[in-house]
């Protein structure tokens, strides 16, 4: 039997369903790996192991013929998942104690395929920022090298999936907050189409832009579990009934691949480009054909993305003022003073700063100026890409311009950090899938450290850029890279 | 100004002051605010109902749990778009949703889903009995919100029942002149909506909530600063508030002061409008289109679905009533008063063919069995009563198979046992005895002693036989036919 | 290019914090006030390129999944319990959510 970490989803549920493991042994695998990794790396805000323990027993005892693709399969979930039993707190103060009183759509039918809820991972605060220093807990940690970040928002989801203590987990994806974070930890990462998966239950950031997004060490596994989430949810108005997924690996010969010359600018850094090139480069060796492809509204996608996430977060974070959940300050006895000293004291500094933006850009007056305008900015990049598509089926680049920066390097500069999305946001403001794949490694300073090739599809084209993908996977050895503080296990 | 003092009746030329004799007109518009008679919430499947305890129709969604999310609810689109298409207004082909954002207790999301720039109609309006056409400016939906409860110990709490119950917002252009055309104009709504099964329209349970919008200028002057007025729970109260506020506010003005820009609070304990709060400092609602929800499409198709489910509206059938059937106005009004009562009484008259008697039955008695509490019966729809059963009634009668008084009776008892008219005649043995040889007996027996009032008879004095005629009712237990009784006296007298 | 724009706001980054934060409810202090007010001007002045687009007769992107008017039935759905919901509520009173005592009236 093999070691549990060095299994896939796939296969460790092909395993577990089979009866050669069983789901409590899983179980006990993970905690293991908590135990061993969880405080050095910072992964977990809380984890529930009575309940695992309990679902596990249960599925050990399904009749085979009940036994679903996922069986036995533990699974991390970002905070910002509501799940009965579970804390839900966005890494946040404010929500310190938050048990949802309903379970998310997609965590149900992940459940009912089988995997087990283990616990909820670190984040940056709601969702805002990409390398978890933003949470209130402090930030995850590289398994790659603990002095830098696991990118973010979607942080202590990538560091499980990397560091080998769940084969799978979910995120959330709403500038980047999973590609980037696959892509510095070295795992794939999928965003899907806008509208694929039910957003209900998923704490909301930026309303147009969130989706749930899966990680995992393959791509087959990536596709299972956006499959089974996938359809209509009578619980959200803008959900898709998008039909299953079917990824076998295409056959590249004639793929035509988009590469836009503002995804190769001078913002990357160290060898990010040379590994992404070496990527284009063994396309066109399988057949592949390149297709330089402009995306001309590129430079102000950072400024359309700012304008509408923080707007749509001063609202969706409107509803925490100590009335009916989270932590309630008094302030000076009012009711309006307790709503602002109770925000006040919750949020932490990024957020506060969102919601300012957000408020500002909304407000009386501005909204033409901001809000207004930024909308339709939105419109030029999505036909940005209609038209770029034209002439490619997929578009290729990067994922992120630099891999995993040191921890407190952009501390005061929001701006420099916000520029670490630039070649994710374009992609959630058009409403498109997209995945990241490992595609090789940089040196710094004598570490080796992940890059990750971003695969963009048009609208609906999930099941295309997710073959493209396979097909990129299983022509390389990237995949198989395990990180210096992985858990290969201490029984099996 | 004391609050003993009788408020000048106001006509329509305005208000002339006492004090300075300028002619002072009114500026009125009102904002109605309408609950949709939904089983369920706009955006999620609660169950509301008025009154239940606190907090225990809600769920993730109406409460703002983090991450949940609206749904539209079909029916209340449905009975939106009949309210406007029987206000002749114009129903938008594409509208939206937008979220308006200000924090309190009673608003669990920190916004309201309402609509702002986009509603789904406009124009429109009613025409009130004077030929003063009110006219609509635009109708939205929203979602109501909470309740806060500010009277009970030192805290305020928080009741979310009613949050996210469906409303739809009328407001009226500045059309209105006097109390007596805002008392009209809510009255001609509510029965329309109503009639169009939108809305129940009950101020008490707040299925209907009226703001006032008012300013007053002197004749053939520019308007000047409105106000606003809240609370007013009545028909009543918005007449009141109407009457009292038109005079403060020019009694302001001839005394040289300012009227500011302000929401006042109707005090109906003293009769008077206090400030609440000053409109100064405008709400910045911070408005932008609600993500959550695609925009609303309403199709042609849509449209024709629910112009077909149109009733025929209340004036309309008063016209009908006065003129094809002959009836007076004031009973066309009060058969019109209910949807239900209208449907019953065209069906009955379709039955039977005998619109006034029908008009009649409905009034004289159906009216007096609602509300008897031997019934049980609040509303006219729990009478235990159809078309059908009133006609057999009035034909029974009509016929002389019965009283007119066993008639009462029948009714009474159809509607109190759901049985029907044949099987209770039997039953109650009602029916009225025809019987010539049965009458003549009785007839005799009541006529022995009864020589003085033969004599008047013979006499010729009018009304002298109706005693006689009661006699003889009497003896037979009420169930001779009058007209056989009369009919047989006569003879019987004449006979020498 | 809308005339409602203003480019004010960049130098008067202070003041305009202070007005934001009120209409958030956030009750910055003054510290923080003075650590956000450059940082707010930074990220608008980022945002100075979108005033120099021409976006005559561009439609603004609305609504992401294209979806058409998605309506449910009216059809009910059990609700919770009031527990439940105030399970997680910071204070309460049997079974309403409390709050400091207000005169009525938003805001």
């Amino acid at each position: 039997m093999s070691a549990y970490s060095a299994l896939d989803a796939v296969g460790l549920a092909q395993e577990t369903a089979r009866g050669k493991r069983s789901a409590s042994e899983n179980i006990e695998a993970a905690f293991d790996a908590v135990k061993a990794l969880d405080s050095e790396l910072n992964v977990f805000l809380n984890t529930n192991l009575e309940s695992a323990r309990a679902l596990a027993r249960v599925l050990d005892a399904a009749p085979a013929e009940t036994r679903g693709p996922l069986h036995g399969v533990p699974i991390a979930l970002k905070a910002n998942m509501c799940v009965e039993g579970f804390e839900s707190n966005c890494a946040s103060r404010i929500l310190a104690g938050y048990h949802a009183p309903y379970t998310a759509t997609f965590v149900r039918r992940l459940v009912d395929a089988g995997a087990i809820p283990i616990g909820m991972t670190n984040m940056d605060e709601f969702a805002m920022g990409s390398s978890c220093e933003n949470s209130a807990f402090g930030p995850s940690k590289n398994p790659w090298d603990e002095t830098r970040t696991a990118g973010g928002s979607s942080s202590g989801s990538a560091v499980a999936v990397a560091a080998g203590i769940t084969p799978i987990a979910l995120g959330s994806d709403t500038g980047g907050s999973v590609r980037q974070p696959a892509a510095l930890t070295g795992i794939v990462g999928f965003k899907p189409t806008y509208g694929r998966v039910s957003r209900y239950g998923l704490i909301a950031f930026g309303s147009s832009l969130d989706q749930v997004s899966p990680f995992a060490r393959s791509v087959r596994d990536v596709e299972l579990v956006t499959h089974l989430m996938s359809g209509t949810d009578s619980n959200d108005a803008t959900c898709l009934d998008e039909p299953r997924m079917n990824c076998e690996i295409c056959d590249l010969k004639g793929l035509r691949i988009g590469v836009p010359k503002e995804y190769f600018g001078g913002g990357l850094q160290h060898d990010v480009r040379a590994r992404s090139e070496e990527a284009l480069a063994l396309f066109e060796q399988l057949g592949a054909v390149i297709v330089p492809v402009s995306l001309p509204h590129s430079e102000h996608a950072i400024a359309v993305y700012y304008v509408v996430a923080t707007a749509e977060a001063s609202s969706n974070l409107a509803r925490f003022e100590g009335v009916r959940f989270g932590r309630r300050v008094d302030g000076d006895g009012s009711l309006q003073g307790m709503f602002a000293a109770t925000r006040e004291a919750g949020f932490g500094p990024e957020v506060k700063r969102r919601i300012l933006l957000g408020t500002y850009v909304l407000s009386a007056g501005y909204y033409d100026a901001w809000y207004g305008r930024a909308l339709k900015v939105r419109t030029l990049l999505r036909r940005d890409f209609e038209a770029a598509f034209e002439s490619c089926d997929v578009i290729v680049g990067p994922t992120s311009p630099e891999p995993a920066f040191a921890l407190g390097s952009k501390k005061d500069d929001p701006v420099a950090m916000y520029l670490s999305d630039v070649l994710t946001v374009p992609v959630n403001l058009a409403g498109l899938p997209a995945a990241s794949v490992p595609c090789g490694f940089v040196d710094v300073l004598g570490r080796a450290l992940p890059v990750g090739l971003q695969i963009i599809g048009p609208h609906r084209a999930d099941a295309r850029v997710l073959s493209v993908a396979r097909a990129f996977e299983e022509a390389t050895s990237f995949a198989a890279a395990r990180a210096p503080r992985f858990f290969h296990g201490a029984r099996s | 100004m004391s609050s003993e003092t009788e408020v000048p009746h106001m006509r329509e030329v305005g208000y002339v002051s006492k004090k300075t004799g300028v002619r002072w007109m009114p500026v009125i518009g009102l904002e109605v605010h309408c609950q949709l008679g939904t089983r369920t919430k706009l955006f999620c499947g609660c169950e509301y109902r008025f009154g239940a305890s606190p907090n225990s129709i809600t769920c993730p969604k109406c409460t703002g749990q983090p991450g949940a999310l609206p749904v539209q609810n079909r029916e209340a689109l449905a009975l939106a778009v009949r309210t406007a298409l029987a206000l002749g207004c114009t129903v938008a082909t594409k509208s939206k949703f937008d979220r308006k954002h200000y924090f309190y207790c009673d608003l669990p999301k920190g916004f309201q889903i309402s609509q702002y720039d986009q509603p789904y109609c406009t124009g429109g309006g009613i025409q009130l009995s004077t030929g003063k056409f009110v006219r609509l400016t635009r109708i939205h939906m929203e979602e109501d919100a909470g309740k806060a409860i500010h009277d009970r110990g030192d805290m305020t709490l928080v009741d979310l029942n009613r949050a996210g119950v469906p409303l739809i917002e009328s407001v009226t252009e500045a059309d209105i002149d006097t109390a007596a055309e805002a008392v009209e104009y809510l009255t001609s709504l509510k029965e329309i909506l109503q009639y169009c099964g939108a809305s129940e329209c009950d101020m008490e349970k707040g299925s209907l909530r009226c703001d006032v919008n008012i300013s007053v200028r002197p004749a053939g002057e520019p308007w000047r600063t409105k106000v606003e007025i809240k609370n007013l729970n009545s028909f009543r109260f918005v007449s009141a508030a109407i009457e009292h506020e038109i005079v403060r506010q020019v009694d302001a003005y001839e005394m040289g002061e300012e009227i500011v820009q302000e929401t006042r609070l109707w005090d109906a304990n003293r009769n008077v409008t206090r400030t609440m709060r000053s409109k100064e400092s405008a709400h910045d609602y911070r408005y932008f289109a609600e993500p959550d929800l695609p925009p609303i499409h309403i199709s042609s198709a849509f449209l024709e679905y629910e112009r077909k489910l149109l009733p025929e509206l209340p004036s309309s059938r008063r016209a009908r009533y006065e003129s094809a059937l002959g009836l007076s106005p004031k009973d066309a009004r009060n058969l019109t008063a209910e949807r239900v009562v209208a449907d019953f009484f065209e069906a009955a008259v379709r039955l039977s063919d005998k619109p006034k008697e029908c008009s009649n039955w409905i009034q004289n008695e159906l009216f007096k069995m609602v509300g008897d509490p031997e019934l049980g019966t609040e509303r006219f729809e729990e009478l235990q009563l159809k078309p059908f059963d009133l006609v057999s009634v009035i034909e029974l009668v009509d016929k002389g198979s019965i009283a007119m008084s066993s008639g009462r009776t029948l009714l009474r008892a159809m509607a109190e046992t759901g049985k029907s008219a044949k099987v209770l005649v039997a039953e109650l043995g009602l029916a009225q005895v025809q019987d010539t040889a049965l009458i003549e007996r009785w007839c005799r027996e009541a006529l022995v002693g009864k020589d003085k009032i033969v004599a008047d008879v013979k006499a010729g004095k009018p009304n002298a036989i109706n005693a006689l005629l009661g006699g003889v009712i009497k003896l037979s237990g009420g169930k001779a036919n009058p007209q056989v009784v009369r009919e047989t006296l006569e003879r019987i007298i004449a006979q020498p | 290019m809308s005339a409602a724009h203003d480019p004010k706001p960049i130098r008067q980054a202070g003041a305009l914090v202070a007005s934001i934060a009120k209409l958030a409810r956030l009750a910055v202090t003054a510290e923080e006030a003075r650590s956000i007010e450059p940082q707010f001007a930074s990220i608008l002045k980022q945002f100075e390129g979108l005033e120099l687009l021409d976006l005559t007769g561009v439609e603004p992107l609305v609504s992401l999944s294209g979806a058409d008017t998605v309506l449910r039935a009216d059809e009910p759905e059990p609700s919770s319990s009031a527990d439940q919901m105030l399970a997680n509520a910071p204070e309460r009173v049997e079974d309403f959510y409390c709050v400091p005592k207000t005169v009525g009236g938003d805001e």
